[in-house]
């Protein structure tokens, strides 16, 4: 993982072997999203409690790196980019994990919506949603794979990308249970989808500035705002009279 | 500890390729490669006259047998090809990989770039020296969709060295998903126009028999309904081949000043029915970028087209051209004075049939496609869309594409 190898091999390899599980975990990860909103969107009971079983493979991978972490500052007192490459560890597993429960929480809701036949427009948001929080993850973890720094800023400027999805999500869903009293548990939930969706592109962030701080040693400049502004949204405002920019 | 295995690597490299021609037979050819060439490259051992101490072996023979670089061979497979060692640490990837899969860098983990539980449990049993059976499946979504059969194998007996072949099956993949998205999006989209089309074919039968004002109306209704079908399906067409071919780059050379050029020629008419005056805001030298003109230019039209239509009440759009950014990449931006865009509708205007307000795109003749083509053109491009807009001041789309 550094730049010139250690004395004991062992060391170099106990850190490689970090990164690997790191990777497995990240796959994990990002096949459970995947799946999870592809059972949402094919009202798949079966797909979703895949996903729901696969939730324990993270769990057990982020207890692993945490104990092979643990023994690896026990044993060879890790200092400068080496006590980085293992404190990271530990905090990307701690993400992945959460990514892993969000996808999960996912998967849970798809029986309770199952029956709800919203416009196509709804679900075609969420799959966008999660595609963008998707290429989120996957930008991060290909940096993770390729120590690419410099490619971390343009991934963490297009997180306002998601949260402008969802701020867009949240009114639509709104706007139906405005319409009709029994949308309201379906979008209900899936609201909570959108949310859990959006709230893994902040944990690709999270990972991204993670990976930047190992990589280089600095912390990434606080300049990212949050951008969501579902919390300021009350009720649908009547669409302007504008037309369809497509 | 690549060099060495030179030879040998030549010849799996080679295997590869006639597996990859021969998909049903891979698992045959590609063992009966290594063996019969191995067998053959023992035998030539023996006789070969000692190699140089450095160990360069390109050549495969001492007499009149073609020199080849085994390096060269596998940089010659059309298709994705890795070489690794037993520490999932990369030792070559070819060009097809490195254009497939981005960066590849010599010495990174195998393991880390390719996550998918799939593609571990391959990469793990190959380094642990079992002789993995049958192909495995592995897809990526970013930043273009595509499928890859995997294969893969050790090279030569006792190298500790590995190789992955990556199939391509985008375009197989992309064809099943096509059809099956065009169904959904034509039968959702094309049942409003039918549903009043045959609403008013039965009044026409019906009350509307013997009244000739009224049946002038329908059909001229009708007329409108089925061209909006039509369009509907010419552009759902355009799309669907776009996404048809979505995955390789165009290699071509754009001049960009040239190309807006001729954009805004031939929308002259169009902007000059809808009194719109289109201002030109051009470098002077020329932008190159790399790309496909007939698609470049369709991404512009569809911008600029939509920007006279419904900035039709700002009375001028301005499209401008600049070199931006770090790095710096080509930024083309096409700004109206119209109405703008409410924020919420901002992210959503690329998806499928978004509308922000159908009665108002379907005046404008819109088919709700325009804005997914011009995205789905410029992933393929490596471009990007950006839309910034305040609700009464107009809205701007700019198109960044990487210079030539």
């Amino acid at each position: 993982m550094t730049a010139a190898p250690h004395i004991f091999r062992t060391f170099d390899e106990e850190l490689a072997s970090l990164a690997k599980r790191i990777a497995a975990m990240g796959g994990h990860a990002e096949r459970m999203v995947d799946h999870a909103v592809a059972s949402l969107v094919h009202a798949d009971p079966d797909l979703a409690r895949q996903v729901i079983a696969d939730d324990l493979v993270l769990d057990e991978a982020q207890r692993e790196i945490d104990d092979r972490a643990v023994i690896i500052i026990a044993r060879r007192q890790p200092v400068a980019a080496d006590l980085r490459e293992v404190i990271g560890a530990i905090r990307i597993a701690s993400d992945l994990e959460r990514v892993g429960d969000l996808g999960k929480s996912v998967a849970k809701r798809v029986v309770a919506v199952r029956d709800f036949l919203p416009p196509v427009s709804l679900f075609r948001g969420l799959q966008t949603l999660s595609e963008l929080a998707l290429e989120q993850l996957k930008g991060v973890l290909d940096v993770y794979a390729s120590r690419e720094a410099v490619k971390i800023a343009a991934l963490r400027e297009r997180d306002g990308g998601i949260d402008a999805m969802y701020t867009s999500l949240f009114r639509e869903l709104l706007t139906y249970m405005m319409e009709d009293p029994r949308n309201i548990t379906p979008c209900t939930h899936l609201l909570f989808c959108a949310k859990n969706i959006e709230r893994i592109g902040d944990h690709a962030t999270n990972i991204a500035e993670t990976v930047y701080y190992v990589i280089t040693g600095d912390q990434m400049p606080l300049e990212r705002q949050k951008d969501d502004r579902s919390h300021r949204v009350v009720m649908p405002a009547p669409a302007v009279p504008d037309g369809d920019r497509s | 500890m690549l060099r060495r295995e030179w030879p040998t690597l030549a010849i799996v490299a080679g295997g590869g390729l006639v597996a990859a021609l021969a998909p049903s037979a891979a698992p045959f050819v590609l063992a009966g490669t290594v063996l019969a060439l191995g067998a053959w490259l023992l035998v030539r051992h023996e006789d070969a006259p000692p190699r140089p101490a450095a160990g360069l072996p390109v050549s495969a023979g001492p007499d009149s047998a073609p020199r080849i670089s085994a390096r060269d061979l596998a940089a010659a497979v059309p298709y994705p090809l890795v070489i690794f060692e037993e520490t999932s640490a990369i030792a070559y990837a070819n060009d097809a990989a490195q254009e497939a899969f981005g960066p590849l860098q010599d010495g990174m983990s195998l393991l880390l770039k390719f996550r998918a539980p799939e593609m571990q449990e391959l990469i793990g049993a190959l380094t642990a020296g079992q002789v993995a059976d049958g192909a495995v499946e592995y897809g990526e979504r970013f930043p273009v969709e595509s499928a890859y059969r995997v294969t893969g194998g050790a090279i030569g007996a006792g190298n500790r060295l590995f190789f992955l072949l990556f199939k391509d099956q985008s375009e197989t993949r992309r064809i099943d998903r096509m059809r099956s998205d065009f169904i959904a999006n034509a039968s959702h989209e094309l049942r409003t126009p039918l549903a009043s089309i045959s609403g008013f074919l039965e009044t026409l039968r019906g009350p509307a028999r013997n009244d000739p004002a009224a049946r002038e109306r329908f059909l001229s209704i009708m007329q409108e309904q089925t061209a909006r079908m039509s369009r509907l399906i010419d552009d759902l067409l355009s799309l669907s081949r776009l996404e048809m071919r979505s995955h390789a780059r165009p290699a071509g050379t754009v001049d960009l000043r040239q190309l807006l050029e001729s954009v805004a020629d031939t929308l002259a008419p169009l902007s000059g029915d809808l009194g719109v005056v289109v201002e030109r805001d051009f470098p002077e030298d020329a932008l190159l970028v790399q790309g496909d003109r007939d698609e470049l230019f369709q991404v512009f039209a569809n911008l600029l087209e939509n920007a006279c239509k419904y900035g039709q009440s700002g009375g001028r759009v301005v499209v401008s051209m600049s070199k931006a950014g770090e790095p710096p990449e080509a930024c083309v931006t096409v700004r109206d004075f119209g109405p703008g865009i409410a924020e919420e509708h901002i992210p959503r205007l690329t998806e499928r049939f978004y509308r922000i307000n159908a009665e108002s795109s379907r005046a404008q003749k819109g088919t709700g496609l325009g804005l997914a083509i011009v995205k789905h053109i410029l992933t393929r491009h490596h471009g990007r869309l950006a839309i910034r807009s305040t609700v009464g001041e107009g809205a701007a789309f700019s198109v960044w594409l990487p210079l030539k």
